[in-house]
């Protein structure tokens, strides 16, 4: 390797070692929250979500290199498709619900 | 800090191997936009799962009757590993001249793959052991679906994994098998982003509603 090679491993290597440590960290939280029954039952779920949230921010940020340095392309890709799936998502689970307290 | 050149998202080959990095744009964005349609599906399927879950069950089980959270956590850290390992494959394709480190950390991926789909089968057979069979109440269908879907495309993503070995053994490190083996990083880590959203919103809010 070269010595430009060297640098832009320990580059992508720290990259790969920060993603893991982190993603390891939420995970453990996610399922400590629920298996010590930490905090009341609302907030209980709201900390899952932004852990959830923030543990997929990491793995797209530290193993897909998504970045705001990266191409603009990829980034409003991503960010479009997740435009679409927060409507048909949201869209969905509105509506269903709505409909089932009508049903009651 | 040097930056390298990014042509798309993913870890770049740059100026480890000039040839194959200009190969690269064009095929690893159109894998990029099957990603993205492919996380549609998933997302469709949590939709279904998120609705049918709490509106479903039809007197059957619930879901902290069947679901097994231990297990769940190991799955978590198998696939979580084999992402780490896969990343460490990547960097073996990147600056490694020799096939060995890259073939081990693959190996190793595909062993922690490999007991993820297991662990996820024994997790389904006790669960219909315990009459939660998928015909039982709207929750559990949407729940087989969903998961089911996750495990058949890590599935898929190991049948690819063998087939790249083989390739990697008999064709050698050439541009065509870098391309893939890079594209199968994405799609590896990107299964494994959904199935963090699997373990929080069926196995983690199942237990926690």
């Amino acid at each position: 390797m070269t010595d430009e090679h060297i640098e832009t491993y320990a580059q992508d290597f720290r990259s790969y070692c920060i993603g893991g440590l982190l993603a390891l960290v939420l995970t453990g939280l996610a399922f400590g929250i629920v298996i010590f029954e930490i905090l009341p039952h609302f907030e209980r779920l709201l900390a899952l979500a932004v852990l959830a949230v923030t543990q997929i921010i990491v793995h797209f940020r530290y193993f897909l290199h998504i970045g705001w340095h990266s191409h603009r392309d990829d980034l409003q890709l991503v960010l479009f498709t997740s435009l679409i799936l927060f409507l048909m998502v949201g869209g969905t689970i509105w509506i269903l619900f709505n409909l089932h307290e009508r049903m009651m | 800090m040097k930056r390298q050149t990014v042509l798309h998202p993913g870890l770049n080959l740059g100026s480890a191997d000039e040839y194959s990095h200009a190969q690269s744009e064009p095929v690893i964005f159109g894998f990029w936009v099957f990603l993205m349609a492919d996380l549609v599906l998933f997302a469709i399927l949590f939709a279904t799962y998120a609705s049918m879950s709490v509106q479903g069950q039809a007197g059957g089980p619930s879901p902290t009757d069947v679901f097994d959270l231990p297990s769940a956590f190991i799955e978590t850290m198998l696939l979580l590993g084999s992402s780490i390992t896969f990343g460490m494959a990547s960097l073996a394709l990147k600056y490694k001249a020799d096939r060995l480190h890259l073939v081990l950390w693959l190996l190793l991926t595909f062993c922690l793959g490999a007991g993820f789909i297991g662990m996820e089968v024994r997790d389904f057979w006790i669960m219909m052991q315990q009459g939660a069979v998928p015909q039982r109440s709207g929750f559990l269908s949407a729940f087989y679906m969903l998961v089911a879907t996750h495990g058949l495309h890590v599935t898929a993503g190991l049948l690819w994994m063998i087939i790249l070995l083989v390739q990697l053994r008999v064709l050698g490190r050439t541009t065509a098998v870098k391309l893939r083996l890079m594209r199968l990083a994405l799609f590896w880590h990107m299964l494994d982003i959904v199935w963090v959203c699997i373990f929080t919103f069926v196995y983690l809010f199942g237990v926690a509603l």
